[in-house]
């Protein structure tokens, strides 16, 4: 009853999107407010009815219904019941149901926190966002239904993959879809402007917020995907430049460059047109993502199980979406004066630099990403790209990139002194030297990671200059400069603050750069030196969890004698997939992560049984995750700037909300 | 791009710019329609690596045979003035899949098809004990103890099946279990083309 | 213990039927369909997974004993940088440094027995690649076929630096102003510069 009751509630969703996507368009282009009215409560009824199906389906498997074949295929009833929730979004399904409820979501704060907007705007962008929802629907319930019975029931499901089986689910996907949907948001406001054929700063005043928020979540969706791989597959990797981790962060490549240009938007009216499209390429970008995972054009070594039938689907709904937008943006850009004239060296002109090379490294991965699928396609030659490839293409865009990141937001609006400025960061430069000369002399010839230092102090103390010289450290006292400091805009501290942590995830990459490994067989009770410790291996026992059994090393760490930590990396064996999964042991501090894999044990040549140990150092290899936190936090403190909350004149009492929001 | 200068009486060069999203996006497209087309049809398979050994004679190799089993070894001298096309199957007795495509090796061989089979990485008791079990459906038989042999083919796994013309050439190669459809569309075809020679 | 409730025969049997009825066309794979399902659009790296099911491993060690490194810790290093550019070819996206799957350990043991007998980096390679085809190197040769890959970023770069070139100029033209500040304007931009520096 209860999984009708949500395919029920899918079906009604589809019908309001329907709604939503013809009425508030009609009213807007008549001026009729009444049907520009129906937008916002549209967009909430909308957002409920997912809402229950999306709790339909949560009941689902909590009660561990059988009869259902999303719950057959993809749960087990001895899962942990923390797993049986979160194995919802595990599967194709059910992550679905999940993405058009954080659409339906966004919607719904458009209505609620758009109260201020021009009528004809909300009901524009309402429209496009129904439109949106309603082609996932439709997915969801002509190709993808989790609500499908089956009859007899099978006595057990499935079970969950057991990589899935970890925090990391609970918390991932929904970031990461948060931030793919956010710019949804920004992709309807682009289409919503062309429509009406303009583009001026209160547009981008709305569509900042939107791309901010965005960008935030993704970022912490990626990084914290990053997070997830390097406990979770056992190799001491972060990024492996894989297909699938591509297709997320091309999003967010260009969901950076809009962030960027939208403040010119917002400040200066310049860049118009160029932001409007790249609010539509990063929906765009985040849409290929979906296809690509989702058709099975990638992943085909299961070509099996995918079903061409949604790739076909999901072609169709790109189609629509991706090739309407850029039509009409070829037919309504020209029409758009550009304004806001800029000299080359001015902040504009730093914007425009940065994104001229974020848009190539986004053209970078993505034609790396495509590249084997079309050469294969009109050729048929089979090529790999993999991280040689994008570490030597990339990092000669990135690294004019970061240079440019500590003197951009130092140069004046409109026109600006390089010279000034450059002066003002001498001792940036001297520190980000220092760091170079320091890495080579005491890590050995290590340039790559020399480097990556010196980019990270550049970043972090060109924040802390920008800071400081926007509070007029060395012009005025320093009590007069720290209370400046205190009120400087919310925006200055949230990009000094994204930039620093930007700074702090490079210097955890650099920090990798120098990680050392070490393979060994060891029998228990012996031990090994490796990084400075000694590794002693107590003993191997076996271990029983709540739906697998692991064999569980203890491995004392001592340093001169002492116990600095006790690791106990293990292997699960999952009964109901049939799968061994190996489960690191890391022990995590601010010089480092140091990290142990247990494989397998063996008898050596002497009989001895040995278990065979990976140990790694990994210098600095917290700091990426926590950087890519500073650089979210940044975000937050811009998206609580005044200028934003006062977006919204008209509804002052609403600002308390709108920042709650943020 | 052509079309896209149609569009207008006289389309200014900016207009030509604000097309080419357009222009991507569409060919990107039809690119990924295509890939699904294939997909379904099989004629777009990112899985299957041509072999890097196509048009090549195999490598200079020495096989010992399975001991107990009494067929003859294999090595690189006996592709030399072959009758006719042969088949070689990579396999192993601890892989299912090997199981599965058993038969058609069988089939093949009751043809009069030459197969020859290298043992990967087996124990010599597990492997007499398959053919003993499953029927023998190799002429000649090499063990490939350490797998060095495997790679110098470019061998991924097993099972792996490769078909050589008569002048020792590899033509043919496919990582996996033979499937019927395999032998009716591929297999059979080739071998006729290459007996017929 | 409820925890190691593993069907019983006759569950098995029933659940053996019932997939077949689900799922006709998969029959026994069934199991290895599963996980395709299993892979939502995230970030991590679920090709380990593939590994996982389709490799059959053989049940004793061979040439890939998972210890087996070089005494020279120069060489090892080598070693390690020619198997970056290696892929491990049965899993998803590795490298064969990455992945324990019986080739990439046989490949690793073959690297690392050249770069010993001190076999360049480029003939190490070389060797992998005249056996394992281009598919093999993660790091694309360069040929015609592959130009418009080694080319994108300095035709992105061009590309955009062209495209912002016309539009400045487009800009300059069609006469919004020109670009120099008036001494007046200049001075007010100095003040409220020095003022709000937001």
């Amino acid at each position: 009853m209860i999984p009708e009751l949500g395919h029920f509630a899918l079906i009604l969703a589809a019908m309001l999107a329907i709604t939503q996507s013809i009425l508030p368009l009609w009213g807007a282009q008549r001026g009729d407010a009444r049907l520009m009215g129906s937008a916002a409560p549209l967009a909430v009824a909308g957002f409920v009815a997912i809402t229950i199906s999306f709790a339909a389906l949560i009941w689902a498997y909590v009660t561990n219904d059988m009869t259902v074949v999303n719950v057959v295929a993809n749960s087990h009833s001895a899962k942990p019941m923390l797993f049986k929730i979160t194995g919802v979004w595990g599967n194709h399904e059910g992550s679905l149901i999940l993405w058009v409820m954080v659409l339906a979501g966004c919607s719904a704060a458009v209505a609620a926190f758009g109260a201020a907007l021009p009528s004809a705007l909300q009901a524009r962008v309402q429209a496009v966002m129904g439109m949106i929802l309603l082609g996932f629907l439709a997915f969801i319930i002509f190709t993808s239904n989790p609500f499908e019975r089956i009859w007899p029931p099978p006595p057990d499901g499935q079970g969950l993959n057991p990589l899935l089986q970890d925090i990391g689910l609970a918390i991932h996907p929904p970031l990461l879809y948060v931030g793919y949907v956010g710019y949804a948001v920004t992709f309807a406001f682009a289409v919503a402007a062309l429509i009406e054929g303009r583009v001026d700063a209160a547009w981008g005043r709305w569509v900042r917020p939107w791309s901010l928020a965005a960008w935030a979540f993704l970022t912490m969706g990626i990084s914290i995907g990053s997070w997830w791989a390097y406990y979770e597959l056992g190799w001491g990797g972060y990024w492996f430049w894989d297909p699938v981790e591509n297709a997320s962060l091309l999003p967010w490549l260009a969901g950076t460059a809009l962030l960027h240009s939208a403040i010119v938007v917002e400040k200066r009216e310049a860049l118009k047109i160029w932001t409007v499209l790249l609010a539509l390429m990063a929906f765009t970008l985040s849409l290929l993502g979906a296809f690509l995972v989702r058709s099975g054009v990638l992943n085909s070594v299961h070509s099996f199980a995918s079903d061409p039938a949604r790739g076909l689907f999901i072609l169709g709904l790109l189609g629509i979406y991706v090739t309407g937008a850029f039509a009409l943006f070829a037919w309504r850009a020209p029409s758009m004066a550009p304004a806001g004239v800029f000299a080359p060296i001015s902040r504009e002109g730093g914007i425009v630099l940065n994104n001229l090379l974020l848009c190539s490294i986004t053209a970078v991965v993505l034609v790396g990403t495509l590249y084997p699928l079309f050469l294969d396609l009109l050729t048929g030659q089979m090529i790999s790209v993999g991280p040689p490839f994008f570490n030597a293409a990339t990092a000669p865009l990135a690294l004019p990139l970061v240079m440019g990141m500590a003197v951009g937001p130092m140069l004046a609006w409109k026109r600006a002194n390089l010279w000034p400025v450059l002066q003002r960061l001498w001792w940036v430069a001297c520190m980000a030297l220092l760091a170079f000369i320091l890495t080579l002399t005491f890590a050995g010839w290590h340039v790559l990671s020399a480097l990556g230092f010196a980019c990270a102090f550049w970043l972090i103390c060109g924040a802390a200059a920008d800071i400081a010289d926007r509070a007029g450290v060395g012009r005025t006292s320093l009590r007069n400069a720290l209370n400046r400091a205190r009120h400087l805009p919310r925006a200055a501290w949230g990009a000094a603050i994204a930039h620093a942590g930007m700074g702090v995830t490079i210097l955890g990459v650099a920090g990798m750069g120098l990680a050392v490994e070490k393979l060994v067989a060891v029998p228990p009770g012996g031990s090994t030196q490796f990084a400075g410790y000694e590794w002693r291996l107590e003993g191997v026992r076996d271990f029983i969890g709540p739906n697998f059994t692991a064999r569980k090393a203890t491995i004392t760490v001592l340093r001169d004698g002492r116990v600095v930590h006790v690791m106990e990396p293990s292997k699960r064996y999952f009964p109901t997939g049939r799968m061994t999964t190996t489960e690191a042991s890391i022990r995590t501090s601010v010089a480092g992560d140091l990290y142990a894999v247990l494989g397998e044990e063996r008898a050596n040549e002497a009989g001895v049984n040995e278990a065979v140990l990976r140990l790694h150092n990994n210098p600095l290899a917290p700091w990426i995750w926590i950087g890519a936190g500073i650089m979210a936090l940044g975000a937050a403190f811009s998206l609580s700037d005044r200028r934003i909350r006062i977006a919204a004149p008209a509804r002052r009492r609403k600002d308390a909300e709108a920042e709650a929001s943020a | 791009m052509s079309e896209v200068a149609k569009a207008g009486p006289k389309p200014s060069r900016r207009k030509l710019l604000v097309y080419a999203p357009l222009g991507v996006a569409a060919a990107a497209g039809l690119g990924f329609w295509a890939m699904l087309r294939g997909l379904q049809d099989g004629s777009f398979n990112p899985r299957g690596v041509p072999s890097a050994l196509l048009g090549k004679p195999p490598p200079d190799f020495a096989l010992p045979a399975l001991e107990s089993s009494g067929l003859p070894a294999l090595a690189s001298a006996d592709f030399r003035g072959m009758p006719g096309p042969v088949v070689v199957n990579f396999w192993a007795s601890w892989c299912p899949p090997c199981i599965i495509e058993h038969p058609h090796l069988m089939a093949l061989q009751r043809q009069g098809v030459p197969v020859w089979g290298v043992n990967y990485k087996d124990r010599a008791r597990d492997a007499q004990a398959f053919l003993t079990r499953h029927g023998n459906p190799y002429a000649r038989l090499g063990v490939d103890k350490p797998g060095r042999v495997a790679i110098d083919w470019g061998v991924y796994g097993v099972p792996e099946t490769y078909i050589l013309d008569r002048n020792g050439i590899i033509r043919w190669r496919f990582a996996g279990a033979i499937t019927p459809e395999l032998m009716a569309q591929d297999i059979q075809p080739l071998i006729r083309r290459l007996s017929a020679r | 213990m409820k925890i190691f409730l593993m069907p019983s025969d006759a569950g098995r049997a029933h659940r053996r039927a019932w997939l077949r009825r689900v799922f006709p066309s998969l029959g026994h794979k069934f199991r290895l369909a599963a996980p395709a399902a299993l892979r939502p659009d995230l970030g991590g790296g679920f090709w380990l997974l593939a590994l996982l099911l389709l490799l059959s491993a053989p049940a004793f060690a061979q040439i890939g004993d998972t210890t087996y490194r070089l005494r020279d810790p120069e060489q090892e290093t080598r070693a390690r940088e020619i198997g970056k550019e290696l892929r491990c070819l049965v899993c998803q996206n590795q490298s064969i440094e990455d992945s324990d799957a019986p080739l990439a350990r046989d490949l690793r043991r073959i690297v690392r027995e050249q770069v010993e007998l001190g076999a360049s980096n480029e003939l190490v390679i070389r060797f992998v690649h005249e056996r394992y085809g281009d598919f093999v190197l993660l790091r694309p040769p360069f040929r015609w076929s592959t130009l418009l890959l080694w080319a994108t970023p300095a035709l992105a770069l061009l590309g955009g630096i062209f495209a912002i070139w016309r539009s400045r100029r487009q800009a300059n033209t069609t006469g919004i102003g020109p670009l120099e500040l008036t001494e007046a304007e200049r001075k007010r931009l100095a003040i409220l510069q020095g003022d709000q520096k937001a």
